[in-house]
């Protein structure tokens, strides 16, 4: 007999003797009919009963004289968060679904470039959870660290350097700030150590049954040589860990930092490249490589959707050969979320006040602005021309264009029929079932020969029965370059006759002769579209959309946090290593800054004299903090003749069209000797404005010109010290903000401190001022 | 992430703000048929070959009628105006000889298009003759001049609304080059003087006047001889107007048809390249998809339109209240709050424009980057002059080298990192294809890629892999069943087709439904093609062998299949139980349970939601069809 039953039946005895009740108080325990399932959610059932019969099902309960003593200590163990929040919490909490992480994270000696980017991926990984995955849990293992502490060193030793930041738990504020604190190892760490305490960790808190999803993320540079293990051999070792995780059903993503450094030891890093490849055949592991820190970010899985197929069924090749596969989404945008509007009606002594305001619609006729027309006297009208034809639901539901589900093939055909941009939605995955052997086999020979022959597939798709449309798309090849990962194929939606808009364009050949590039104008074109080349050969790919993290989200997580502590708090601009997303890499554009001024010359842009300046659009306007400055400045550049200063009486401040020349003329007025202090101090914070504004170095040869203006002033004014510490602290000021390349390209320019030889109260030596740039700059 | 897919055409753009809701430009447009209705127009072509005989008269209906079409589809707020002149009859509000403004009931000339409209439009050939008729145009000694007429007729109709929100154009379709040809003198001078005259006014009205010269065969239309004046065109220009000569009527259509629409650009932006140089360019949305039109309440009495009002509740106090200027987040148990202004800024991690990150090879492009239809951008020097030279160099780089350029666009709505692609101008005998330009790719972030290819992943045992044999039967097949000229767009979209058919039907109060053809079918001929069986047999065996049980094969259902299949079992065992024609007949159904009924409904495929009465009422409409 079933537990329920027999609950039932012994509600049916009591209810029996209802009028003359048993003396009796009845708990009625045991396991349901899925009871082998001990998951947390269904340990067991339980019954109470009242003395008449009436009984409910229960999480646990007490019956008996001792019933009220022994309750609350049951609500206190069982029902861990209080029965007095509201909305009440599940009275066990689940850890079916949630997932648990381990961060296993490398921060030793050469890792120390990634520190903050670790602390990053880590707070981006704590964010998601608090606000999608509350029941999350995370814990931080580190290794390479000075110190020693974790339970398995305690147990049976060994295990150096691997520290236990914090032990999993579910995420809050404690574990953020603990991250955000995160020490600097000094030793060689090794992965395999730490990725075992890490294990050792989850299984200690989890057990074997708990079925949450089990991730181990390790973040390492892999450079550092692993200990010879005490008997059989490193592969042995990594099989056996690798057999534990499957049995634990852990999964293990390593992510290899790495930028192209000469100076590491080549073949100890293939060494442990091949060891962690041999963990993602053993136990189906990830390993990715990265070798910059918004890649990191990006490539650093915060959240894990569970994937829901769309379709699951034949792929018909034709009504007698079938394909059994499976099709999930393969990209799907991660929009931004949407916010609740907020209600301040509530008084602020209400504690359950939810603040949430309801949007209600109502309908009523256009004549009668009072009558409201209930939903039931309403009709859908679809727009035909100036008509509006009223179509009822079951009207509409009984007309509709009802496919059949299915998904058939129409042809091949050949790649180049199919251009990029007619892709129209977000990407499809088709995989053979799994577990199908044959499934999988046709999938892959068609793969092949598709990739082999240059072809693509397309289909006619209806994913499920009762859908009112059909898909057309574009099944291409995925060839699978790892072999426990089948092959598989990329499905895009075409679009039909109606979505596309055939306007015409000019053709490029017939533009006028003004419009046509030159040859040295192409050229330096070519050499540009070479020179900012982002995949090159011997570095992996920059901004792979499959690494990089979308900034308007972390900025909206960063901003909650920061909200979260003080919520009155600015938003901040955007990280630096994000910002590598928005903006081309400062880096290359200075290294090649000869290509791009030619670049720059040969072609001529100015803003059409012919539209008014009112009626003009702010394009130079609208644009953010740094750009603006410079866009105006390269107007100054071309075309816009400069004004010179000559033009003006008087000049009393320093503008930025000519700041040089305004200097010069403020220097050398007379009628004040305050006008040299002022030029001086003017010049300062224009400069600083300038290089705390400028982007990719744009502004920097202007700066220089300032800079050798005010050194020329402050030697003819005799004021060394003026200058020596406004570029003493300019330099600092570029290295606080990450302008280091500043500071380098003042050295390539040969800017120095003035000396004792060229202003007599200078506190500088030739050599002090040689030296000062040089100085700093490997620091940074 | 499961998309509602029932909700069929709704899938994007809940954004307001967001660029696909184009046409920003003018809001609406006003456009003018001139047909010309000479009896040359209606000499007979002779169509490549093809029995059937037709002429430009013809032609130029026919795209006029797919115009419409669309129009009503997708544009219905512009107005249209079909006017023929050279005709028999007269019918104008200027009362001026051989022009004759074809209208219907409840329309006015300059209308919107509405159903009746074009369904008798289709119709028209067939009693032109016979109602309006055709006469010569412009004859030596009469002082009537048709095209002068036309072109007064069609600036008069125009006449409303303002040129500043609307867009007003007059499309002349003709193959006569040469009007004034049959006559001489001073009357010839004279007639063109007034008829260019009467051009120049329009257009400095704000009416542009296009031409859409149908080619006769033996003859090309020449421009030069009255037209290019009568539009204002010089040099250069000439040459690009001129279609080139259509060796089909066909292509002559498909070239009519692409000129009619006007272009309309989504916005102007402004693409930074590097250190502050920055050229204009203009986006156009060449791919969308099409839906249906959105959905308008009416009141089921007196179908009229019904006005939406939304009102702000308050949920803890019930109180109505103004659109409030805060949101909030709940994070770490606590309200987060946002004002709107944040939240844009938030949102704003660029200026609204393109700036330049790098080139890549277009191999790194996977066919999986891609989120929502691409945006094609074509320069422009009306702001900055030189924008289009340089856009020119940069395109014919990326085109040589095989790149792609990586920007990032930093719309205040959809910040994304994109793609440019370059592509290079197609043409064929229909026009141009592909217009030359680059094609604005929304790239995903990590965020948004799922590795599904992960989940599935066998470990420790490597995957099966085809053989060689497999993939040369594969590959024989793929021989076989070759589309070789498939273009992207050559679908209607069936569900669209039967949507605007079925309102059109219901317009005009028909009874009868249409029947659309759904193009979206495999060929089912082809395929059964003893070459294309053969091959697909072989390729079947060679992966699945020779006796194979396709349906043994699939693995364990899931349990939520099996159950299923377990309860339709029952309920059909269940169901044979009762007699469910007396049942209903004698209205017994109410005395059944819910458990009972749903038999009934599983057995015969039925839903089972709803209410006892909505289960008793579907199962009798069931029975009744049975």
């Amino acid at each position: 007999m079933s537990c329920p039953g027999m609950g039932q039946l012994l509600s049916n005895t009591l209810y029996y003797k209802r009028f003359f009740p048993y003396y009796a108080f009845n708990v009625l325990g045991g396991l349901d009919a899925e009871g082998k399932t001990i998951t947390a959610n269904h340990v067991c059932c339980v019954f109470t009963y009242d003395a008449v019969g009436s009984y409910e099902r229960v999480g646990y309960s007490t019956q008996g004289s001792g019933s009220s003593l022994i309750m609350p200590v049951l609500d206190n163990q069982l029902k861990s968060p209080s029965p007095l929040l509201l909305p009440a919490k599940d009275a066990v909490t689940p850890l079916s679904e949630a997932e648990a992480v381990d961060l296993v994270k490398d921060i030793s000696l050469l890792m120390l470039l990634y520190i903050k980017e670790g602390k990053q991926c880590f707070s981006r990984l704590c964010h998601r959870c608090l606000i999608y995955n509350k029941n999350d849990e995370v814990g931080v293992v580190l290794f390479g660290t000075e110190g020693t502490d974790n339970e398995l060193t305690r147990e049976v030793g060994g295990y150096e350097h691997v520290v236990v930041l914090c032990e999993s738990k579910v995420v809050d504020g404690d574990i953020l700030d603990a991250v955000q604190r995160l020490p600097r190892g000094t030793v060689p760490g090794d992965f395999i150590d730490a990725i075992v305490v890490g294990m050792d960790m989850m299984i200690k808190k989890f057990g074997v049954t708990n079925k949450g999803k089990k991730r181990i993320c390790l973040i390492t540079s892999a450079r550092e040589p692993i200990k010879e293990p005490y008997e059989g051999t490193k592969e042995d070792q990594i099989d056996t860990i690798a057999s534990q995780m499957n049995a634990h059903g852990m999964k293990l993503e390593s992510i290899v930092v790495r930028e192209l450094a000469s100076n590491a030891n080549k073949n100890i890093m293939d060494e442990n490249d091949h060891l962690l490849s041999r963990f993602s055949k053993k136990a189906g592991a990830r390993v990715v490589h990265v070798e910059d820190p918004t890649s990191l970010l990006g490539a650093f899985r915060t959240r894990n959707i569970s994937p829901v197929t769309i379709f699951r069924g034949d792929l018909e090749l034709s009504p007698r050969v079938k394909i059994k596969v499976w099709v999930y989404k393969k990209t799907s945008e991660e929009k931004f979320p949407t916010l609740k509007k907020y209600s301040d009606k509530a008084p602020s002594t209400d504690k359950f006040a939810t603040h949430e305001i309801k949007v209600d619609y109502e309908y009523k006729m256009a004549d009668d602005p009072v009558k409201v027309v209930p939903p039931e006297q309403r009709i859908k009208g679809y727009r035909y021309g100036p008509q509006v034809v009223p179509i009822s639901s079951a009207e509409l539901e009984a007309i509709k264009f009802k496919p059949e589900k299915s998904v058939k093939l129409l042809g091949f055909t050949s790649v180049s029929n199919i251009l990029r941009h007619y892709y129209m939605k977000d990407v499809y995955i088709f995989i053979a079932e799994p577990g199908n052997k044959e499934a999988t086999l046709a999938v892959s020979a068609l793969v092949r020969a598709m990739k082999k022959m240059n072809k693509v597939a397309i289909l006619r798709c209806v994913w499920r029965q009762g859908q009112g449309n059909v898909v057309v798309g574009v099944l291409t090849p995925n060839e699978s370059n790892q072999e426990n990962i089948p092959d598989s194929f990329y499905f895009n939606v075409l679009p039909f006759a109606e979505d596309v808009r055939e306007f015409q364009f000019r053709s490029f050949s017939g533009l006028p002769a003004s419009c046509q590039p030159n040859q040295q104008q192409q050229e330096a074109s070519d050499k540009l579209v070479m020179m900012l080349d982002l995949a090159q050969p011997e570095k992996s790919e920059d901004l792979r959309p499959d690494f990089t993290p979308n900034p308007v989200l972390e900025r909206f997580h960063h901003v909650l946090e920061l909200k979260s502590k003080k919520p009155d708090s600015d938003i901040p601009s955007l990280d630096k290593t994000l910002k590598r997303i928005i903006e081309p890499d400062s880096k290359i554009l200075l290294q090649n800054r000869a290509l791009i001024d030619e670049f720059c010359k040969l072609f001529d842009v100015k803003e059409n004299p012919k539209i008014k300046k009112s009626t003009r659009r702010l394009w130079t306007k609208t644009s953010l903090d740094g750009e603006g400055e410079s866009v105006h400045g390269s107007l100054n550049d071309h075309g816009v003749p400069s004004f010179n200063s000559e033009g003006k009486p008087i000049v009393s401040q320093i503008g930025d069209k000519t700041p040089v020349e305004d200097f010069e003329a403020m220097m050398a007025r007379r009628d004040g000797v305050e006008w040299v202090n002022k030029a001086m101090k003017d010049m300062k914070s224009f400069i600083y404005d300038l290089v705390e504004n400028s982007y990719e170095g744009d502004a920097y040869s202007k700066v220089l010109d300032c800079l050798i203006a005010l050194r020329k002033g402050c030697i003819v004014e005799q004021e060394p010290k003026q200058f020596n510490d406004f570029l003493r602290q300019l330099c600092k000021f570029c290295q606080e903000k990450d302008l280091a390349s500043f500071c380098k390209f003042l050295v390539s320019k040969q800017i120095m401190l003035i000396t004792k030889a060229e202003a007599i109260d200078s506190d500088a030596t030739e050599e002090d001022a040689i030296n000062f740039l040089v100085k700093t700059e490997p620091a940074t | 992430m499961e998309e509602d897919l029932d909700d069929l055409f709704r899938d994007d753009d809940e954004d307001p703000e967001s660029e696909f809701n184009q046409d920003r430009e003018y809001s609406k447009e006003m456009v003018v048929f001139l047909v010309d209705a000479s009896p040359p127009m209606f000499a007979a072509l002779d169509n490549g070959g093809d029995q059937h005989e037709e002429s430009h008269f013809h032609v130029a209906l026919d795209c006029i009628s797919q115009s419409l079409k669309t129009q009503i589809i997708g544009r219905s707020n512009d107005e249209v105006a079909i006017c023929f002149f050279n005709t028999r009859e007269k019918k104008n509000l200027q009362d001026l000889n051989g022009v004759f403004v074809f209208n219907v009931a409840e329309r006015e000339h300059l209308d919107r298009p509405t159903a009746r409209l074009i369904k008798e439009f289709d119709c028209i050939e067939e009693s032109f003759m016979h109602s309006i008729g055709s006469v010569h145009g412009i004859m030596a000694g009469s002082r009537e001049n048709s095209l002068y007429n036309a072109l007064w007729v069609g600036q008069a109709l125009l006449r409303k609304g303002s040129s500043k929100t609307t867009d007003k154009r007059m499309l002349i379709f003709t193959n006569e080059d040469d009007p004034f040809g049959s006559i001489n003198g001073a009357a010839k001078t004279d007639m063109i003087r007034t008829t260019l005259q009467r051009a120049k006014d329009a257009q400095e009205l704000g009416i542009s006047i296009e031409l859409l010269p149908l080619s006769r065969p033996d003859e090309e239309f020449n421009l030069s001889i009255l037209y290019a004046d009568l539009l204002g065109l010089e040099g250069e220009d000439i040459a690009q107007y001129i279609p080139s000569v259509g060796e089909k009527l066909e292509d002559m259509k498909g070239q009519l048809r692409k000129r009619m629409f006007k272009k309309r650009k989504i916005r102007r932006i402004t693409f930074s390249i590097v250190n502050g140089i920055s050229i204009e360019l203009n986006t156009y949305a060449l791919i969308r998809p099409t839906v249906p039109g959105s959905i308008t309440w009416l009141d089921s009495v007196t179908n009229l339109p019904l006005k939406a009002e939304r009102s702000f509740i308050c949920a803890d106090t019930g109180a109505l209240m103004q659109e409030p200027p805060k949101r909030f987040y709940p994070y770490k148990g606590k309200n987060i709050m946002f004002t709107t202004e944040e939240l844009s800024k938030i949102k704003r991690v660029s200026t609204g424009h393109l700036r330049l990150l790098g080139f890549k090879p277009l191999s790194c492009l996977k066919d999986y980057h891609n989120l929502r239809p691409a945006t094609f951008v074509y320069p422009s020097d009306e702001e900055i002059v030189g924008s289009t030279c340089i856009f020119i160099a940069l395109y014919r780089s990326m085109l040589r080298l095989e790149r792609c350029a990586l920007a990032f666009y930093g719309s205040s709505s959809q910040p994304h990192m994109v793609a440019l692609v370059a592509q290079d101008e197609v043409t064929d005998s229909s026009g141009q294809v592909e217009p030359p330009g680059m094609h604005m790719i929304y790239l995903p972030y990590s965020d948004d890629i799922r590795h599904v290819e992960e989940l599935h992943m066998d470990t420790n045992v490597a995957t099966p892999r085809a053989s060689d044999d497999q993939i040369g039967k594969a590959t024989a097949l793929m021989k076989r069943i070759d589309l070789k000229d498939f273009s992207v767009c050559q679908f209607a979209n069936p569900a669209l087709q039967r949507h605007y058919a079925v309102l059109q039907a219901l317009a005009l109060d028909e009874d009868e439904m249409p029947e659309v053809s759904d193009e979206t079918l495999p060929d089912e001929q082809g395929m059964a093609r003893p070459g294309v069986v053969n091959a697909l047999e072989e390729f079947k065996i060679s992966v699945y062998g020779e006796n194979y049980d396709y349906e043994a094969s699939t693995k364990a259902e899931s349990d939520a299949a099996k159950k299923r299949k377990a309860a339709a079992e029952t309920a059909a065992m269940e169901c044979a139980h009762y007699d469910w024609a007396e049942l209903c007949e004698g209205g017994k159904l109410n005395g059944l349970t819910v458990v009972e009924l749903k038999y009934y409904l599983n057995a015969h495929n039925l839903p089972v939601t709803g209410k006892k009465e909505v289960l008793i009422n579907r199962i009798m409409n069931h029975t009744r069809k049975a």
